[in-house]
């Protein structure tokens, strides 16, 4: 075998192997604690959907829970019975009122609801970049966020949309292991790696006959699927959704904060960020209300907040590519820096 | 009548959130950093404002402009001079994850419920000439927003570190060479930043009282996203977007029929995002070519 496909092979399996793992250690905890591995999985599932967009393109948006919350408020409503519905959101379009679907075909309506209107907010917003795309991706949430927080046409309104069918947490992992599936096969295609090219230097992508704006409104609808999945999986987790959880400027901030610790330009990255940050929360949550580590742990309440903020604040100013450096699992190489990109010395000061 | 009524207000928002716009455009201007931490500068104002409660007025503005320009130092020394010449969206994540930081120390020192500024609320009673309605506040704002941005259009065009700033601001790298010294010129932006944001504590806490952990969040995103929509580049245009901002919500919101108030945001945010397809580099940017951003 050739070292291209060991690499491939690593860079695929890296990640697997690492989110099947939460998921079986997550299956023989406790039910208590059970809760905390599945939060794990789906928190990873929205990071790989965000990295699919940013870590390909070097675009920033801040757009993305958006169609993680469509996807979550889609796969609920079509999952909830017909006799809920008329009480929890009686004033839904007909077509979401009088029909009802399984878990796996509302997660598949997720990630069409998600490819859907991340393809139109694409071709209306793609031809912007820096701060301007930053800009407009949020006014997008702004106006999801508003829609959905009041238009009882599409949802509960201001209350919570409860009663939702929840699944196991093999589910969870198996979508997951799908998102980052999907996040390695796009980066390894030729229309992945062209987007990688214009990342790198767009100029000369263009020249080389790259269509910029094609190829990342393709990026950003294929990232928007699985954002709308990964919504969905959000929903079946919980059982219970609200705008309070999604699309909320809090979750948009940490799932964007994750990539970015992990490392935002490697599906490794973007999952070792996930896991690691969420694992943490999860931890420093537990500690609050005493946990027993071999001694016992107490931390006072608040703490878990402060802790992760001065983490994800730490990584970034030491270590501004992330914890991977943003590169992908590789067999370790004889002569250094072979494959490294050198980091640029554009620093003023 | 109303429309006069409805123009006064929105002329008061738009003055205060043009403040906003000024203290990020000038950070942004000499170190290419969006500081979305600056609405803690302007909570950590509020909080010093309800701690000297029983103080004299003039005891607690001191105070909050001498905390905010301290943690504006703080900033900028602990979290983003390290940070100088990373990628732009890690820039943007870091400041994000000190808002974060701080805004969860601000809830674990100071609670979730919310401390009240009481001591300049006499601000907020009404003049009424003929049939409007004009709260002495609208007025302070207004007036404040006209000279503190004076102030700086003077100290940016009449002094030496101002002639610096611009040079920073045109192009770092050669200003260095030709003897401007980065990091006198970057702390200088970031005190006239933090002197702006004690401003918009002291005028926000008189219409807005009770200070809570995510107190100047709001205000800075909308700034933030009138700064963008009005043209980062300059200053004056930074500013009239902010002050476009303000005025937009507070107008259209007046405007609307009460039915349809709950979706002000995303008229707003439509407007935004048509804006921005339209004049990518900012309505309010001089009319020339953006071929650098568009692809």
């Amino acid at each position: 075998m050739t070292r291209r496909y060991v690499d491939g092979t690593l860079e695929l399996l890296g990640p697997l192997v690492l989110v099947a793992a939460v998921g079986v250690v997550g299956h023989f905890t406790s039910s208590a604690r059970q809760l905390e591995f599945e939060n794990a999985l789906v928190q990873t599932a929205i990071v790989v959907a965000i990295y699919i967009f940013i870590g390909n393109s070097g675009v920033i948006s801040f757009g993305h829970i958006s169609f993680v919350a469509l996807g979550a408020y889609l796969a609920g409503e079509m999952t909830l019975g017909a006799q809920q519905k008329s009480f929890v959101v009686p004033n839904l379009f007909p077509l979401l009122r009088d029909h009802t679907v399984g878990i796996v075909p509302s997660l598949a309506l997720a990630a069409a609801v998600g490819l859907v209107y991340a393809l139109v907010v694409g071709i209306a917003l793609m031809r912007l970049s820096g701060l301007p795309a930053g800009i407009a991706t949020f006014a997008v949430l702004g106006i999801t966020y508003n829609l959905l927080s009041y238009w009882t046409r599409i949802g509960p309104g201001v209350q919570a949309l409860p009663l939702i069918p929840q699944s196991g947490i093999w589910t969870l992992t198996v979508g997951t292991l799908v998102a980052v599936a999907v996040a390695f096969a796009y980066q390894r295609s030729r229309v992945g790696r062209r987007l990688r090219a214009t990342r790198e230097d767009p100029a000369a992508a263009q020249a080389a006959g790259i269509d910029i704006y094609r190829h990342r409104v393709v990026a950003f609808a294929l990232s928007g699927a699985v954002a709308g999945f990964a919504g969905g999986m959000l929903v079946h987790e919980l059982g219970t959704i609200s705008t309070a959880q999604v699309p909320d400027l809090q979750l948009t901030f940490i799932t964007l904060a994750m990539l970015v610790v992990g490392g935002v330009r490697s599906l490794w990255g973007a999952v070792v960020g996930a896991l690691l940050i969420s694992g943490l929360d999860q931890f420093l949550g537990d500690a609050e209300q005493t946990i027993h580590i071999g001694f016992r742990l107490h931390l006072p309440a608040g703490t878990r907040l402060v802790t992760i903020g001065a983490v994800m604040a730490l990584v970034l100013i030491l270590r501004p590519s992330g914890i991977t450096g943003g590169r992908e699992v590789r067999l370790p190489r004889r002569g250094g820096s072979h494959g490294r990109i050198a980091a640029v010395p554009t620093a003023p000061g | 009548m109303t429309y006069i009524q409805s123009l006064i207000d929105a002329i008061a928002l738009g003055a205060l959130y043009g403040l906003v716009a000024i203290g990020i455009a000038l950070v942004f201007g000499v170190m290419r950093l969006i500081n979305f931490a600056y609405g803690e500068l302007i909570t950590a104002g509020g909080y010093t404002l309800a701690y000297l409660n029983g103080q004299p007025a003039i005891v607690g503005i001191l105070a909050c402009i001498g905390v905010v320009l301290a943690l504006a130092l703080v900033q900028e020394r602990v979290a983003f001079r390290p940070l100088r010449g990373a990628s732009p969206a890690t820039m943007l994540v870091a400041t994000f994850a000190v808002s974060f930081l701080l805004q969860a120390v601000f809830l674990l020192a100071f609670g979730s419920r919310g401390k009240t500024v009481g001591e300049l609320g006499r601000l907020n009673r009404a003049w009424h000439p003929g049939s409007i309605h004009v709260r002495w506040i609208s007025l302070v704002s207004l007036a404040v927003g006209a000279v503190l941005l004076a102030a700086t259009t003077l100290i940016l065009n009449r002094t030496n570190i101002g002639l610096h700033m611009r040079a920073a601001a045109a192009d770092f790298r050669t200003a260095r060479l030709l003897g401007v010294r980065a990091n006198r010129v970057i702390v200088f932006a970031f005190l006239l930043s933090g002197l702006l944001a004690s401003a918009v504590s002291i005028l926000l806490t008189v219409q807005d009282p009770l200070v809570t952990p995510d107190y100047g969040v709001q205000v800075t995103i909308f700034a933030l996203v009138g700064v963008v929509v009005g043209g980062l580049d300059r200053l004056l245009s930074a500013t009239l977007g902010g002050f476009a901002i303000g005025f937009a919500t507070s107008f259209v919101g007046d405007r609307l029929p009460t039915s349809s108030t709950q979706f002000l945001p995303s008229v707003i945010y439509g407007l935004v995002i048509v804006v921005l397809l339209l004049r990518p580099s900012g309505v309010f940017a001089p009319l020339r070519r953006a071929a650098v951003e568009r692809v």
